[in-house]
């Protein structure tokens, strides 16, 4: 108390907060930090725990279905059992079945055209939404952001309607007389299906942060460019780009990493032949009802994903960082 | 600017506002399509609405979705603005990276993994899955949304005004409750509009925790998609998505006149 009261005086005439010792607000305090902290401790760590370790044990034709289990009752030596117990076969099995790294790598691929093309189309999107007129700009951004409130089931439900052999497209396509209606385009059950999904369910989660840099850059910059001699060609790849580039790595790590993971678009859109990890562990789990093949699937998923996830939560803390 | 990059950007704006929005607009219109069949066109009609409101089982998946959606993202709100407080103000402590991965990582994390994960938990610790399963997994993965709304409004108002109050002998729980929370209010409840959304929606990490009892609408929707296209679901995705529209244009409006009367 004494020790607080002297550092207190420091900062000038204080005597009512002086009067009434300071308890409450240190309890307080610990209760604002450590309220999330437990719950997050608890729902989101723990679970991974779990996961990790159901991951080293074997299937068993009994419920839960995994062995071994975890007891405190056997002390010590029940401890020991317990470890003698994990094994790391279930990820010896994904590296031997050549489905499982198919699902990876197809995964890693239609992700990675997916951010691409998003990309591609959401740039010339958020670079007009930047130079459009101000009042104009939170009118274009709600625009953009709305579709993604509503459901990605329902996003993806529209899609089927559109894609599928006597779909919208195809009727469409034939009333142009593009395609004949007899012999339809068929890409619904497809890896195109999922590519378009993705693209399309993702969109604005590229354009909001590719909007935000955009929109700083100092318009006085280009025209000092240009009135330099640059072309606009010129001046786009030279200036607007490379500022425009913690919005593109942002945007397409906000893209890339769900997409890797996705499960509804691939089971919806995807068929049986589109091969995606997130299948393959939701069939894993509810289909072969072994749990310690889809426990590893998950933490494979999840090395896979540390690096670009660690990327992305740097970004956002250094954005956060600093006041707008 | 030159007339070129205006035709650009008018061009490029009308191309992606009309990929944005065509599916969805298709997908209202055929719900009013007096044909069963989902692309010929038959005329105008109601009758597939009528039919949804007859339907027990929905509405039953209606009424639990939002009472998950409220409960959650109120609970979420709670606990996500702590969270955001904790960031901003405590400057490092013990346990901050820990803390910060764990707000951050959900919000990218794979829907899958994180079901997975929950299911996982409860199946170890004996939990049957129902309405509080659900609840626990829609408060952990929506919180950090909170706290990242959240966050950003902490960080930009004006400190000297908490300090001021402080100095005058307020004590710091009398000084956040009259100070700082009326001036990170639109925030929260933003973060709790973002949070009840994102709620309503969800499909994959409710369909590892919920239980027999507490099927969400998200969860019947899918199993009618499952079985294909039909005009039924077309109506429900129609009343879902004008839920969700009048909702986020009414907090952008309300958030507007807000920070003009301030």
């Amino acid at each position: 108390m004494t020790q607080r009261a002297v550092t207190d005086r420091n900062f000038g005439e204080l005597p009512a907060a002086e009067t009434k010792p300071t308890v409450s607000p240190n309890r307080g305090r610990l209760v604002v930090v450590a309220a999330p902290y437990l719950w997050l401790a608890s729902f989101f760590l723990l679970p991974f725990l779990i996961v990790f370790k159901i991951s080293l044990s074997v299937p068993e034709l009994a419920m839960p279905p995994y062995s071994p289990q975890f007891t405190t009752q056997h002390g010590w030596q029940g401890m020991t059992e317990f470890l003698g117990a994990l094994t790391l076969e279930n990820y010896w099995r994904l590296y031997e079945d050549p489905l499982y790294v198919a699902s990876y790598l197809s995964s890693v691929r239609i992700a990675a055209i997916s951010t691409f093309i998003t990309l591609l189309l959401g740039y010339p999107i958020a670079y007009a939404m930047a130079r459009a007129p101000k009042p104009w700009q939170p009118v274009l951004m709600i625009g953009v952001v709305l579709p993604f409130f509503s459901s990605l089931l329902i996003r993806i439900y529209a899609w089927i309607g559109i894609l599928k052999p006597e779909g919208l497209l195809n009727h469409f396509l034939a009333w142009l007389g593009l395609i004949d209606r007899t012999n339809p385009i068929d890409i619904f059950n497809s890896e195109t299906a999922v590519i378009i999904g993705i693209v399309y369910s993702y969109l604005p989660f590229m354009i909001l942060p590719l909007y935000a840099t955009l929109e700083k850059i100092d318009i006085s910059l280009l025209e000092a460019a240009q009135d330099l001699g640059c072309t606009p060609t010129g001046v786009f790849w030279r200036i607007t780009f490379p500022l425009s580039m913690p919005g593109v790595i942002a945007g397409s790590l906000l893209v890339f990493i769900p997409a890797i993971g996705e499960y509804v678009i691939p089971d919806l859109l995807g068929g049986s032949e589109t091969l995606m990890i997130g299948k393959q562990l939701v069939n894993e789990f509810y289909v072969n009802r072994d749990w310690p093949a889809a426990s590893a699937v998950a933490v494979v998923l999840l090395i896979v994903l540390v690096v670009p996830i660690a990327c992305y939560q740097k970004i956002l803390e250094r954005r956060l960082a600093q006041p707008q | 600017m030159s007339m070129r990059s205006k035709w650009f950007g008018l061009t490029s704006l009308t191309l992606g506002f009309a990929f944005l929005y065509i599916p969805i607009v298709l997908l209202i219109v055929y719900s009013f399509n007096e044909s069963r069949l989902v692309t010929v066109w038959g005329g105008w009609s109601i009758k597939w609405y009528g039919k949804l409101y007859g339907d027990e089982q929905l509405r039953q998946a209606a009424w639990i979705t939002l009472r998950l959606g409220i409960l959650s993202a109120t609970v979420a709100s709670v606990l996500g603005t702590m969270a955001a407080l904790t960031l901003v103000r405590h400057g490092r402590f013990r346990g901050r990276l820990l803390f910060s991965s764990m707000i951050f990582a959900p919000i990218v994390m794979p829907e899958v993994i994180t079901g997975l994960s929950l299911l996982l938990l409860f199946v170890a610790i004996n939990t049957d899955r129902g309405f509080l399963t659900l609840t626990l997994a829609h408060v952990t993965f929506t919180m950090c949304f909170v706290t990242v709304t959240v966050q950003a409004r902490i960080l930009s108002f004006d400190r000297s005004i908490e300090e001021a109050a402080m100095d005058l002998g307020c004590p710091p729980w009398k000084t956040f409750f009259l100070i700082t929370l009326p001036l990170i209010m639109p925030a929260i409840v933003a973060g709790w509009l973002l949070a009840f959304t994102l709620s309503i929606d969800d499909l994959v990490i409710s369909t590892f925790t919920s239980g027999p009892g507490s099927t969400t609408l998200p969860l019947r929707i899918y199993s009618a998609v499952k079985l294909g296209v039909s005009p039924e679901i077309n109506a429900v995705c129609t009343i879902l998505i004008g839920v969700v529209a009048v909702g986020t244009i009414g907090a952008a409006l309300w958030q507007k006149t807000r920070r003009t009367t301030d």
